[in-house]
């Protein structure tokens, strides 16, 4: 009896039948898959990307070497030296992130008084060798000088949830 | 005793004691900010307010004492609320600046915030801004805005440093603290400002900005550079020393560090250091591999003691170096046959070393110890002279009179000044004989200013008084007392008759049944003597090898013109001599007169043991790795023993070297201040004629890591020697204070300003030695002229 089913069924192609409406189904239903990178999938606000160090207004960096991102940086991928600048204030340095340690945890953001270490919404940057995800303060810097429209407008976004 | 009951728990306490020391004893923590147990209390920041039953207001427990069934609550809904209160007006005027304040992480209102603190502040309008002092090169003061008027670091300088410095001005929100005058503040004591303060008001200036609190590693450590054997906590990152504070022992130095011992840091990484080894060829430094340096020095070590006699090598060491390094240079000479170490190069009186023996090889030198190497004593001897301080460190505290015979104590031993300071405050009496009279800070009963040749006159009057039992002076003060202390410093012990001195301090101390010691000039003032690195009986001591001039020297951490009693005579023997090793952590006039610059690590880089003039062995691990390549000594002695194959220097750990120095020695038996040859000891007749020379080793230049560190260097204490005179000998020489003298002595004379001090005695100069500016001139002790320049 169960071999007569059987047959029955493999000659009427019924289990292609099932699979062929799932398929049909889903090639009517709205399409959820963006076509990467002409098409790009809408960010949060509180997307964490690449880092970037940011400026005040007037041109003064937001940094103030206080290092409480590097004690917090749970992957250990920040690196701050503190030096006094000529005019007498607490300065960095250096200030390195190795991107290939960094877990896009967002503490370090979290944790910055001043707000100067912030996570941008970058993602798309890369890196030919290892050393080229090792961010220095230069490059941070410009990242926040390239970015800080959209930074500032993701600060000030999120400012009401804090 | 009293019964209270803290938060339910039942306590036992001392009548008389506060609430919050009750607490503690239970354990239980109370928030607190002005309390100190170290210092009177004050009262003034309430944070420790507790609700008390029957009292009607919360009380303060720093200044409530216990009374007999008093129930105290820390956490009831009052004391909380009083708390909470008094949090936010302490934080009303407290900068936000936490990130950049180098208090940040070991703050305590930090932490008391957290924990007693609310979590916001209704506080919006403008905070006080009050201005930046300047107190000087250690103690920063910039960020005044920041104080919470806890006064703690006032009452410290007043109570414990002995001068009130600094004081509070104004009156409420105009609060400030500040110096007298916009002074700085000049105690020998500062530093210990800095960790008092609760807050980032007072920080350290050669710190600032520095590191953070929780990236340090700190490391255990022991003073090197006075004779207290201090314990410290090293705090150090990436091999870097980057400050020192003390680690509280109430046996030593309580919770207290000197300014000298806190700030010498800043010389181990000086631009003088040496990295490398370095050998002279054809007149010109060369640096080379440890090897060449290494077989160099062997080599000529062994050719000058198969050609010209091991007689004629000589090691001097300075008492700064540890146990193991003594021990092993000893070790070492006395395997290349020679006898000649030690490590009392300041020192000029060497009769007390043991009995006087009539084959002395020098005739016309000072007399020679014999046998002051201690491993030749045999039971039935007496025990070899080995002078140290005579009671524990407490014991002085406890001292109710007290004679104090040639020591610049303030300066030369910063905290046993700061104990007796605090014995003299609760009613004991100083008496002080000595040959300048510097302000000492605290009450003096009697003091005899005399020149260095009328010491022993004094002292012999002062011991025939006593004798006498004599009511008035030095001898009534001492005869009064219960618990007698004498000591001889530095100054006693580097003078000519030292052991005319001693003797003499020791028949005081015996006829007032006291106690009698030697405070010590370095941190292995006592060590040296129990690594026997002191000339045995055919051996030379200090200055002798340098009267006589060897054709060798083996110099370890030795600046021959800063370190010696007689610099003149020191670079002089230097200069003469055919090889000259020095062992050193930095660069100095050696590169002059040496042909082989051996790179050894300071004690912050090597481990090793210091034995303080108490007699506590101490020993302590590096806390950095040895700076470029330079090595620990122990192990340069210990190599260079192997190539010029020395039996018995197979050692692997400096722990391994001090086992066979001191292991299984019982140290207390052998510390020994009666000397049977101190009554035998030549006497030096008095000084006719000229001026005598009175020289002190001031504060910071003491020992080659204490000279380099720039912050102490930039200190009031630092300025170069002057030539200070009684002004009636001013007016003798027709010179002014202020002008330029051509200050002489033997071959060598030095241009100085002349000063005047109206409480020197009459007919001496006093001109510091241990420094370039006066490394020219000669002996310590001795005449000297002053002419117009």
């Amino acid at each position: 009896m169960k071999n007569l089913i059987n047959f029955f069924k493999s000659f009427l192609l019924l289990e292609l039948l099932k699979g062929m409406t799932v398929t049909g189904r889903y090639f009517f239903a709205r399409h959820i898959t963006v076509e990467y990178p002409e098409e790009k999938t809408p960010q949060s606000f509180r997307f964490r990307g690449l880092h970037a160090q940011r400026r005040y207004a007037n041109g003064e960096e937001r940094c103030i070497a206080c290092k409480l991102c590097e004690a917090v940086c749970p992957a250990m991928a920040i690196r701050i030296e503190v030096a006094e600048r000529a005019d007498g204030s607490r300065r960095t340095s250096q200030y390195d992130i190795d991107l290939t340690k960094c877990i896009f945890c967002g503490f370090c953001e979290e944790s910055c008084p001043v707000d100067a270490i912030v996570e941008t919404r970058v993602y798309e940057y890369h890196g030919e060798n290892r050393g080229d995800l090792y961010y220095t303060k230069e490059m941070l810097l410009a990242n926040g000088a390239k970015h800080e429209a959209q930074i500032a407008l993701d600060r000030a976004a999120d400012a009401k949830y804090r | 005793m009293i019964n209270i009951e803290i938060d339910g728990i039942k306590i036992q306490t001392q009548n008389g004691a506060t609430v919050i020391e009750a607490a503690h004893q239970a354990g239980i923590t109370i928030p607190h900010f002005c309390y100190h147990k170290k210092l009177s209390i004050a009262a003034n920041c309430r944070m420790c307010l507790v609700q008390v039953e029957k009292a009607p207001k919360p009380l303060p427990a720093c200044a409530t004492p216990v009374a007999e069934g008093m129930k105290v609550f820390t956490h009831s809904e009052q004391a909380v609320k009083a708390q909470k209160g008094v949090m936010e007006f302490l934080l009303v005027n407290h900068p936000l600046d936490c990130p950049i304040c180098d208090q940040g992480g070991e703050c305590m209102l930090q932490d008391m915030s957290v924990g007693y603190g609310g979590g916001h502040s209704r506080y919006h309008e403008e905070k006080r801004v009050v201005l930046g002092k300047d107190l000087g090169s250690l103690v920063s003061a910039e960020e005044m805005s920041r104080c919470i008027n806890c006064t703690r670091c006032v009452r410290f300088l007043q109570e414990v440093a002995g001068q009130m410095e600094l004081g509070q001005a104004f009156r409420g929100e105009h609060a400030e603290v500040m110096s007298f005058v916009s002074g700085t503040v000049n105690s020998e004591l500062s530093g210990n400002i800095i960790d008092l303060c609760p807050v980032g008001a007072l920080t350290s200036k050669p710190f600032r900005y520095k590191a953070r609190s929780w990236e340090l590693s700190r490391r255990r450590s022991v003073s090197a550079h006075d004779s207290l054997g201090s314990s410290l906590a090293v705090h150090t990152k990436n091999n870097r020393v980057l400050r020192v504070t003390p680690i509280e022992n109430d046996d030593i130095n309580e919770c207290w560090l000197s300014d000298k011992d806190r700030f010498a840091y800043e010389g181990l990484n000086s631009a003088d250091r040496l990295t490398k080894p370095m050998i002279k060829k054809d007149g010109q430094w060369q640096e080379v591999p440890w090897q060449v340096a290494l077989e160099f020095a062997a080599n000529g070590l062994r050719h000058l003691a198969n050609g010209a006699g091991a007689e004629q090598v000589g090691a001097l060491a300075t008492a700064n170096s540890t146990l193991e390094e003594l021990y092993l240079l000893q070790k070492l000479m006395r395997g290349v046959g020679s006898d000649n170490v030690d490590f009392r190069l300041r020192q000029s009186d060497f009769s007390a070393d043991g009995k006087q023996q009539g084959n002395n090889p020098h005739p016309n030198l000072p007399p020679v110890g014999e046998g002051a190497n201690v491993s030749s004593l045999a039971g039935g001897e007496p025990r070899q002279f080995l002078p140290w301080l005579g009671m524990s460190i407490a014991d002085i505290g406890k001292a109710d009179r007290l004679l104090i015979v040639g020591s610049f104590l303030r300066k030369d031993h910063p905290l046993l000044a700061a104990r007796i300071r605090r014995a003299v405050r609760k009613g004991a009496q100083a008496n002080i004989i000595h040959s300048a009279d510097d302000d000492l800070l605290m009450q003096v009963e009697n003091k005899a200013i005399v020149a260095p040749d009328a010491l022993v006159e004094t002292l012999t009057q002062v011991s025939k008084a006593v004798a006498a039992k004599q009511s008035e002076g030095i001898a009534g003060s001492l005869l009064g007392g219960e618990r007698v202390v004498v000591l001889l410093g530095n100054f006693a012990q580097q003078h000519p008759q030292s052991a005319q001195l001693q003797a003499l301090a020791q028949q005081i101390a015996a006829a007032t049944n006291g106690k009698f010691g030697f405070l010590g000039e370095a941190a292995n003032s006592v060590g040296g003597y129990l690594a026997q690195a002191t000339p045995g009986a055919k051996g030379l001591n200090a200055a002798s090898m340098l009267a006589a001039p060897r054709k060798a020297y083996l110099l370890l951490n030795v600046e021959a013109e800063l370190d010696c009693a007689n610099p003149q005579q020191a670079v002089a023997a230097m200069q003469a001599a055919d090889l000259v090793i020095a062992m050193s952590a930095y660069k100095h006039r050696a590169t002059e007169y040496a042909d082989v610059l051996l790179p050894v690590a300071p004690f912050t880089e090597t481990s090793g043991t210091f034995i303080s003039s108490e007699g506590r062995v101490q020993s302590f691990k590096g806390a950095v790795k040895p700076l470029g390549e330079a090595r620990p000594a122990w192990k340069v002695l210990r190599v260079l023993g192997n190539l010029l194959k020395v039996d018995g220097f197979e050692f692997d750990t400096s722990e391994a070297v001090r086992d066979e120095a001191i292991g299984g020695m019982d140290i207390p038996a052998k510390l020994n201040n009666a000397s049977q040859a101190a009554t035998q000891s030549s006497i030096l007749s008095p000084q006719s004629s000229g001026l005598q020379r009175v020289s002190d080793v001031p504060i910071y230049a003491t020992d080659a890591v204490v000279r380099r560190s720039a912050p102490l260097q930039a200190t009031a204490d630092a300025v170069t020697p002057q030539a200070w005179l009684h002004s009636d000998e001013l007016k003798k020489l027709g010179v002014q204070a202020g002008e330029i003298v051509k200050v002489s002595q033997g071959q060598g004379s030095v241009m100085l300003l002349a000063a005047a001090d109206d409480k020197l005695p009459k007919g001496v100069v006093r001109v510091a030695t241990g420094h370039a500016a006066t490394a020219a001139l000669g002996a310590m002790f001795g005449t000297i002229s002053v002419e117009r320049a």
